[in-house]
């Protein structure tokens, strides 16, 4: 049987001492370790992107990417994406706009937009809706989805948070 | 104020943003991890279960003194099959549990069940709905020689006469392919033993878990108050997680048997492998037609594959006889020949999924009405215009009663929002630079909302079809509402409490609602067939509106005045054509602590209500724009147009949210999803990667227009809204690709319509893609 | 879902990776960007006892051009592609078949030399490198070798790779200005795997095709490239009749395979769909 790891997570700015065999997968890690059970699993074969993460601020798959692979790196997670009571752009425009009915796929979703307006905070609107493409919801036909992020990235193109 | 009629942001969302949901993966605790050992083969007698040597692992032998799962339907032609939880002597369909296997982690159970060797001897497994059919198969099940485990016939009086008389018969073979609602969340459960008590708290991702109750309890023979059930936030469901599955009953056995936590979260393999499909249906049809295109008669043969079991509670009729009682829609038909059977096969079970053969019954209708218009010269629109209901209430052949709609003016605003005479321009334009635009309508009913006179209708023992809604106003004036029905994302608290806060004059925050517990809230039957809103809104309009009641005869004798003179609202209660008023919370608090004051009432503000509706039938139609690329067969979906009556809407937005998600799923099904078997009944679409959902990039922008027709079927005025997005795209959609196809003469009867099949029906019309 | 135990490693160095390859051969396995390996262990149909990380190694994560022509290190992503890493017609190709390999996040991880090393036949990158004469460089403890993308795969999801070594680079010849390329590719959804795709580059001078590469995928085992076609374009006009001739002669050319996504039949008329439209936007 393969030994344990002992390793330093960084989640959310928050160190996490963590134990863990090699093939945990990030995901799993993140939820069972570190108790962070807002990302979600929905295929564990990459597909659906519920839990979609921000390593070192780029959008991941975490269930692509073993637990051990994440050290020495900057994790993000939907935990982290409000300023307190403060929701994000994205989370306010997701809540107007009825971007979420189940709320599975919804952290993915947060991630993988807020990752990619991160990088490229003009994308128009058909890049926006092609970058959404990267994951499933089953509930929303994804139009409030996509709505959502269109009105978040122009919220935050308009100024930085409060 | 009024509350009804308002975009409300929901009140579910706030936690779900944050990443604070509170699904079933997220409550294992410690729980020891269960994985099940699953049959690699369709069909075949089990020889032995080779079990490593220390580990925890039970089969069939060890489950023996638990009872299988066996609805009932009592009707003459039903055949009731019992599922064993894990079977002892044979399995019947690919990645059937036969095993179960407890460890400390899901990984570790994963290797325990890789080293557990289940010894079958295979047999030639039956897959195919009609070589289900054919003489001489050996039965899937002994009990039913023929396969069929249910059928449903009828023919009115008329209708040879009506196929005399008919001008034109039209003949289709239609074919669905069987789908996965696939939520986004799988399956789970997670059964907490109470060492104390010897209870078992199961809570797992269910739509109906007081119905989950009482099925593990009779398959365990405990008493139901020995276990308790709760929805926790479920991630989907769209019908299935509406059933029993053999999991469950296990768990809890487990739990009770080991008196330890259990956990068992699915994974998505297992979920498009042993949950449950639908949607697989063959129906053939023969419509007699008028010289002016009246549909005299209509002559039907439906198959439905139901799979190796039959769904609990609802069973394997759902299907066939949803079927047989809805085909003719929203079509003024006289006569009406109807075969409706129910098939068995070595196959995941069928169970309810978002539509429930009205997708492809309406794909069927809606193809035999565009086929019969392109014979007969007529119109699209015009032979709809010449056949569907305007007269209400309409009994339909099958003894339905259609409460008042709109059906004629639902079509012809779609009609007018498309502007057909210039799409007709637009397109004769296209085809002249290659491009092959189509339009494609599609006009259905959708019965909701419907309580237990339509169940008991189906013969089924378990009768479910009303609710009991308990609300309760506290001392401070705010409201907890328990509901029976359990939610599965569609935002049922949001639109609860909108109803609730215009009967008790307080804001909707000021509202909790509790659902998804069986011991915090009352008997119950969930969320299914578009019901919700029609009947757990309608009881918790009755109990709310009895707390008011006594609120406003409290109010009265305080400020010494009648009942009837008094309105709630804003926090207030008061007194018409006065300047006089008493706060909410002051009522409420007096209702308490001054219950000696008010003569004839009983203390506090407690009340309950039933509601058991007839039913009621929302309407709808829906038109797709289509482009097709006849060299790939690949097809854009340029416009799609929803016009929907389901009654007054409580929340427009969450209205449309349901919409929009349901036509999704149809586009799904018209052009995108398909569960495949290879003919040894072995799964071939077990990923995502095989098994295709529609993204961003595929799913158009939905353009909603709303009619509110008024029944008196619905006391909160609202009609169901569920599935009807579901029920109506497959149709739109296909017959948008005949339509943009036209000049080829190409057809299409089957679900979905891939680009392969599409070009496969090009190619046999002469059109190369390498000239 | 969860992955069958194995050793993991994260050498710092290529040649700390190499001593592990020559130490574990057939049982290790390299992880790169994970993003096909890690579905593939997550379902158990990959079982590898050790896994070699290298995403540690600074000195394979580069990609630079020179006037050999593009050098890309084991380490780079698909997404560093989306912007143009050599200027002219080949960094603009790259840029273009990026987009259509999965999705946003997965091109975060998944890298170009990995898509190789797994050989999936419908892969974009596989199509690439096999139609514009890629070099692949094979590093081991034992030396370097430089396999021709012609001798590199033997078929669906196997290569000539030795199981001590390492894909380090992957070099691709350069292309002048003169050179017009052209692709075009048929999925179900948006990034899922092509059902046919092809990759046309040609040269013209004055209106006649001085020089041609064309190339089709997710057709058989792996990507073809249709050297005969190539030879028939040249010394001609790009015309649309031509075109439909190279067309023609692939859609006879080709054997496809069938499984539950497409007939041969259906891919094959991909296959002359997509040869006809890459063409034609390569001439355009």
């Amino acid at each position: 049987m393969a030994s344990k790891f002992n390793i330093d997570l960084t989640v959310n700015g928050k160190s996490h001492a963590v134990s863990i065999e090699p093939r945990r997968t990030l995901a799993d890690v993140l939820r069972d370790d570190c108790g962070l059970t807002g990302t979600h699993i929905g295929c564990e074969h990459g597909v659906c992107g519920a839990c979609t993460v921000l390593v070192d601020d780029k959008p991941v798959r975490s269930c692509l990417m073993f637990g051990v692979q994440a050290e020495r790196k900057a994790v993000r997670t939907v935990e982290g994406l409000a300023d307190g009571d403060t929701l994000h752009p994205l989370q306010q425009a997701f809540w107007e706009n009825h971007g979420l009915q189940c709320g599975f796929c919804t952290p993915g979703f947060l991630m993988l937009a807020a990752g990619a307006l991160e990088e490229n905070p003009d994308m128009s609107d058909d890049e926006i809706r092609d970058v959404l493409s990267s994951n499933l919801c089953r509930c929303t036909g994804y139009q409030n989805i996509v709505k959502a992020v269109r009105i978040a990235a122009r919220a935050l193109r308009a100024g930085p948070r409060a | 104020m009024n509350w009804i009629g308002r975009s409300l942001p929901r009140l579910e969302d706030p936690s779900l943003l944050k990443g604070n949901g509170s699904y079933v993966a997220d409550r294992i605790g410690n729980a020891a991890s269960v994985r099940f050992v699953r049959s690699p083969l369709a069909r075949g007698a089990i020889t032995g279960i080779e079990i490593p040597s220390g580990t925890v692992v039970f089969t069939g032998r060890d489950l023996s003194g638990v009872k299988p799962i066996r609805p009932i339907l009592h009707r003459p032609d039903y055949v009731a099959i019992g599922q064993p939880v894990l079977p002892v002597d044979r399995v019947t369909f690919c990645g059937q549990a036969v095993a179960v296997v407890v460890a400390e982690d899901p990984a570790r159970a994963e290797d325990i069940a890789d080293r557990v060797f289940v010894d079958i001897e295979g047999e030639n497994a039956i897959v195919d709905l009609d070589a289900a059919l054919a003489t001489g198969t050996a039965p899937v099940h002994p009990e039913a020689v023929s396969n069929v485990l249910v059928e449903g016939r009828m023919k009115t009086a008329g209708l040879d006469t009506a196929f005399e008389e008919a001008a034109e018969i039209v003949t289709l073979e239609l074919r669905s392919h069987r789908q996965s609602a696939a939520p986004m969340e799988n399956r789970g459960g997670v059964a907490v033993y109470d060492v104390a008590s010897g209870r078992v708290t199961l809570t797992a991702s269910v739509q109906m878990p007081h119905m989950l109750r009482t099925g593990i309890a009779d398959a365990l023979g405990m008493t139901e108050s020995d276990l308790r059930v709760i929805a926790p936030d479920v991630g989907g469901g769209f019908g299935q997680k509406m059933s029993l599955f053999p999991e469950y009953v296990v768990l809890v056995w487990l739990a009770r048997k080991l008196k330890r936590d259990v956990a068992w979260i699915e994974d998505r393999r297992e979920n498009f492998t042993a949950s449950a499909h639908g949607r697989d249906q063959a129906f053939s049809l023969r419509g007699a037609f008028a010289k002016d295109g009246r549909l005299l008669g209509l002559d039907a043969d439906l198959r439905s594959n139901v799979g190796a079991f039959s769904c609990y509670p609802v069973t394997c009729g759902v299907e066939p006889l949803m079927a047989l009682a809805e085909l003719p829609g929203p079509y003024d038909l006289a006569e009406y020949g109807v075969r409706s059977r129910g098939v068995t096969t070595n196959t995941c079970m069928m169970a309810p999924y978002r539509g429930v053969s009205r997708p492809m019954l309406t794909f069927s209708m809606e193809r035999l009405m565009e086929v019969a218009a392109t014979r007969l010269g007529i119109d699209s629109v015009e032979i709809r215009r010449r056949n569907l209901i305007t007269a209400f209430p309409h009994r339909s052949p099958t003894g339905l009663v259609y409460d008042e709609g709109s059906y004629l003016q639902a079509m012809e605003a779609a009609a007018k929002s498309v502007d057909l005479p210039a799409f007709r321009a637009r397109q004769a334009a296209a085809r002249l630079r290659g491009h092959f635009l189509g339009v494609g309508f599609s006009v259905f009913s959708e019965r909701t909302g419907y309580g237990t006179p339509a169940y008991a209708a189906r013969g089924m023992e378990i009768v479910p079809g009303y609710e009991i809604v308990d609300c309760t106003m506290d001392p401070s004036g705010d409201v907890v509402l328990r509901i029976g029905s359990s939610p599965h994302g569609q935002g049922l608290k949001t639109s609860l409490a909108q109803l609730v806060s215009d009967e008790l004059g307080i804001e909707p925050h000021r509202i909790r609602i509790i659902s998804g517990d069986t011991d915090a809230t009352p008997y119950g039957w969930g969320t299914f067939a578009s019901r919700s809103m029609v009947i757990a809104g309608g009881a918790s309009k009755l109990a709310a509106g009895k707390v008011a009641h006594k609120l406003k005869t409290i109010a009265a004798q305080l400020m010494e005045t009648t009942a009837e003179s008094i309105t709630l609202e804003n926090g207030w209660a008061r007194v018409s054509n006065s300047n006089q008023a008493t706060a909410i919370g002051v009522l409420a608090r007096a209702a308490y602590h001054q219950s000696h004051r008010f003569k004839g009432l009983s203390p506090g503000l407690h009340e309950s209500a039933v509601y058991d509706p007839g039913g009621t039938f929302s309407n709808a139609c829906h038109v797709a724009i289509v482009e097709v690329d006849i060299e790939t067969g690949g097809t854009r979906i340029e416009r799609f147009i929803v016009v929907e009556d389901a009654g007054v809407l409580i929340n427009p937005m969450i209205v449309d949210g349901q919409i929009a998600g349901g036509v999704a799923q149809g586009i799904a099904n018209a052009l995108f999803e398909e569960i495949i078997y290879d003919e040894s009944g072995n799964l071939l679409t077990a990923s995502f990667a095989d098994y295709l959902p529609p993204t961003s990039a595929e799913v158009p922008e939905i353009e909603i227009i709303h009619m509110e027709t008024v029944s008196p079927e619905s006391i909160t005025k609202a009609k169901g809204v569920g599935e009807g997005g579901a029920i109506g795209a497959p149709a739109a959609v296909v017959n948008a690709i005949v339509d943009a196809l036209s000049p080829f003469g190409i057809q299409l009867f089957e679900l979905p319509a891939t680009p392969q099949r599409i070009r496969e029906q090009l190619r046999r019309a002469g059109v190369a893609t390498h000239g | 879902m969860k992955p069958a135990a194995f050793d993991y490693f994260r050498p710092a160095s290529l040649s700390d990776a190499l001593a592990l390859l020559a130490k574990y051969k057939d049982d290790c396995k390299i992880l790169a960007g994970g993003q096909s390996l890690v579905p593939a262990m997550n379902f158990r149909l990959a079982r590898p006892a050790i896994l070699i990380d290298i995403n540690d190694i600074a000195e394979l994560d580069y990609v630079h051009a020179d006037d050999r022509g593009l050098h890309i290190g084991a380490l780079t992503r698909h997404a560093a592609f989306h912007r143009r890493v050599v200027d002219g017609p080949l960094g603009a190709l790259f840029s273009a078949v990026a987009r259509h390999i999965a999705h946003y996040p997965i091109r975060q991880r998944g890298t170009f030399a990995g898509s190789l090393a797994h050989a999936d036949p419908a892969s974009e990158w596989c199509l690439l490198a096999t139609t514009l004469d890629a070099t692949v460089v094979a590093k081991s403890a034992r030396g370097e070798r430089a396999i021709a993308i012609g001798d590199f795969f033997n078929g669906t999801f196997s290569t000539d790779l030795e199981p001590d070594e390492l894909l380090a680079e992957v070099h691709l010849p350069p292309m002048g200005q003169g050179w017009r390329t052209g692709f075009y590719e048929f999925s179900r959804r948006a990034g899922d795997f092509a059902l046919g795709m092809a990759l046309a580059a040609l040269r013209i001078e004055a209106g006649v095709v001085r020089e041609a590469r064309l190339g089709v995928g997710g057709v058989s085992d792996r990507a073809i490239r249709l050297r005969k076609l190539e030879e028939r374009l040249v010394g001609g006009a790009a015309s649309q009749e031509m075109i439909d001739t190279i067309a023609r002669e692939a859609w006879a050319s080709v054997s496809p395979i069938g499984d539950i996504h497409a007939t041969p039949e259906y891919r094959r008329d991909l296959v002359a769909t997509a040869v006809k439209r890459a063409l034609t936007e390569a001439a355009a």
